[in-house]
């Protein structure tokens, strides 16, 4: 079965197997196996990707649930949406949420993502108490910050490649509601919208939205978003089904002319400096949520979405460098997502480093590859790197240079010998 | 609080139906022949919010053992408000057409062990007098056709076995209900490519609810298999038979 990432690209041939219970799951990891755990497929690229792939959506099962402390048990193969679902009308939330909710919490551990509180909150797996891990050995061990701790900090965040999660047990906050409380700030460019970010570092969620083909005196204007739990109101879910794109859109659609318009629409539809307003906190973390196969619109060759981070201290210049190459290839794509992160973990392959990220999404057309080569060679530079869950082209020779503790990934994956049962695309590439 | 009786508790479609059930604050008792997966949607069930979840683990090929847990259901339930009868395979056709008995198996599975418990169902519903019977059969079963006639032809039994029980029961006040999905993304399912036509177990899931509320007699999920099997049911013999469905 042909199957790819959320960017479309690159499509494999794979052969899918879909245990339906931890024993037939066990089973399938013999000496033989080679091949790589998949959730929802929403790594952009080829992370989840190998000839052989485990589907861990039929694991999806709910354990346990403690009324008073809010710590869940669940399988791996869950989704966020289905956690929310359940959990927020009683009055709990994430303690840490990507911007899509239709992720399983085993893709959240292996990308250890982040969301809009990062800057207070860390990542994903900054909240795990523990998770089982099984071993290529077909052994289970349980991991945290106290057990197996090795295990712990290569797999948070080691794109499935150290064994598969099958059961997590983290915390959920307490909120008030299942509304935010939102304030937009419109800034002129980026040396505002950075300064607003390190202004704002105590509001509990915050987020740019940034004009990447914008130019000159303008280049890095911005609307950034900051929210808080609204701590009146109720606990709510809404009854809307998704719109859908039921096929892919022809090419020509999405131009510089039409990307250049929805751009100018986005930042200009917010007249006042400063607005606020209340919204759900489904529209609120995952807007593109509402539409289902968002991903169609880049049309049938995919896309790509670049996401980096830079260190604080060299975090406006780089950006600026960054920005302006962007915005003379003509090719930024329409929203583009900045924001601050605060400190990083001690993850071998986590992304997050204090500093400022920038995703973008970039239809594929020929010589992207080499507009993105050259931006990487500039985020190395700078001492940043590349968002793993996001990146299906990055070089071996760029990861192995931004991510140092590779070596000590490798070491361990080595160890329980991981290296030569859990394998995606992504890793034969990165050399890993 | 409802009691719900499920029966076939691991597919996909009756998973998805216990949980928008267990949301609700029902009771719960499950059937299953897998035992390790089973326990697993109980515990989930209960953290749903299910007042209760009880099981007990069941293949409906044995006999003995269908009789035996059909009837302790009945006893331990007391009163089902709602019986669901949802297991169910897929036949692989063309081995079917090869080996009688592999045939016969899949009739007895998709058939006559459907039709053997809506037996002990029904004696012991048309005493209570009230609840819902819901059996799971499909659109494959309103016409035979060369891919897959075997399913096609136990699903079709089964339907025209709950004609007749639906007009037996409703003087009890017992209501029955024939479901008729089209194609559903399930792992049984999993090895065919999926179309506009697909739809996922959760939206029959909330299908099947709503039927089993409103009181609906045959229901086509979604809705527009109706219309569908209506248009392949009115093709003439003579032209149909010639059709590569």
């Amino acid at each position: 079965m042909k199957i790819s990432g959320w960017g479309n690209y690159p499509v494999i041939d794979s052969q899918i197997v879909t245990p339906t219970t931890h024993a037939a799951l066990s089973a399938l990891i013999d000496a033989s196996f080679q091949g790589i755990a998949r959730g929802m497929g929403r790594s952009y690229g080829d992370s989840s990707l190998a000839p052989h792939t485990i589907s861990m959506l039929s694991l999806n099962h709910l354990v346990s649930f403690n009324q008073k402390t809010g710590v869940i048990r669940c399988h791996a193969g869950i989704l966020l949406a289905d956690l929310l679902k359940v959990f927020a009308p009683q009055g709990w939330f994430l303690p840490v949420t990507p911007g899509t909710k239709f992720v399983t919490v085993g893709g959240a551990i292996a990308s250890d993502v982040h969301g809009k509180n990062h800057h207070l909150h860390g990542s994903f797996c900054d909240h795990l108490q523990s998770f089982k891990l099984l071993l290529a050995s077909g052994e289970t061990v349980k991991c945290s910050k106290r057990e197996n701790t090795e295990l712990f900090h290569a797999s948070c965040g080691g794109m499935g490649l150290t064994g598969i999660v099958k059961e997590a047990t983290f915390k959920l906050k307490p909120v008030g509601s299942t509304y935010i409380n939102e304030i937009t700030i419109k800034t002129d460019n980026l040396a505002e919208t950075l300064d607003l970010f390190e202004k704002s570092k105590n509001s509990t969620y915050s987020v740019a939205w940034i004009d990447c083909l914008s130019k000159g005196k303008g280049l890095g204007r911005s609307l950034l978003i900051l929210g808080e739990h609204a701590e009146e109101g109720c606990y709510d879910i809404p009854d809307k089904s998704p719109l859908n794109i039921p096929f892919d859109i022809p090419n020509f659609i999405l131009n510089p002319f039409t990307t250049g318009l929805f751009t100018q629409f986005y930042y200009h539809r917010i007249l006042k400096k400063y607005s606020n307003r209340r919204n759900h906190y489904a529209p609120y973390f995952y807007p593109l949520d509402g539409i289902h196969h968002w991903n169609r619109i880049y049309g049938k060759q995919g896309f790509t979405q670049y996401q980096f981070v830079l260190p604080k201290e060299s975090g406006l210049e780089g950006m600026n460098t960054i920005l302006k190459r962007i915005a003379a290839s003509n090719k930024g794509s329409f929203l583009s997502v900045l924001k601050a992160f605060g400190k990083g973990n001690k993850n071998l392959l986590s992304f997050p480093m204090e500093g400022y990220t920038l995703a973008l999404d970039f239809k594929l057309y020929n010589g992207l590859f080499k507009l993105l080569d050259t931006l990487d060679q500039i985020v190395l530079d700078y001492g940043g790197r590349i968002y793993l869950a996001k990146d299906s082209r990055m070089s071996e020779k760029v990861f192995k240079q931004s991510y140092p503790n590779w070596e000590e990934f490798s070491r361990i994956r080595q160890k329980y010998g991981a290296d030569k049962a859990f394998r995606s695309t992504q890793s034969e590439r990165l050399g890993l | 609080m409802q009691k719900i009786l499920i029966i076939g508790a691991t597919s996909a479609i009756a998973e998805a139906t216990a949980k928008l059930y267990a949301a609700q604050g029902d009771h719960l008792y499950l059937l299953a022949r897998d035992e390790n997966r089973l326990k697993s949607i109980v515990d989930d069930l209960k953290v749903r919010g299910a007042a209760s979840v009880k099981s007990q683990q069941l293949d409906v090929n044995d006999q003995t053992a269908r009789t035996k847990s059909i009837a302790q259901a009945i006893e331990l339930m007391g009163n089902i408000d709602v019986a669901l009868i949802a297991h169910g395979t897929l036949p692989n056709q063309e081995l079917c057409q090869q080996e009688v008995e592999l045939m016969q198996k899949e009739l007895e599975t998709n058939a006559i062990s459907t039709l053997s418990i809506l037996t002990l169902l029904a004696n012991s519903m048309e005493k209570q007098k009230q609840g819902t019977i819901a059996v799971i059969s499909s659109v494959a079963g309103d016409r035979g056709r060369q891919s897959n006639y075997v399913y096609g032809a136990a699903k079709g039994m089964v339907s025209i076995f709950l004609q007749g029980l639906r007009n037996r029961l409703v003087k009890s006040g017992v209501n029955v209900i024939d479901i008729k999905p089209g194609f559903v993304d399930t792992p049984m399912t999993a090895d065919f490519k999926k179309g506009l036509l697909w739809a996922q177990p959760e939206s029959i899931a909330q299908g099947i609810v709503n039927a089993i509320n409103k009181g609906s007699e045959v229901v086509y999920l979604p809705w527009f298999w109706r219309y569908i099997m209506l248009i392949i049911k009115s093709i003439p013999e003579f032209i149909f038979k010639k059709l590569s469905l």
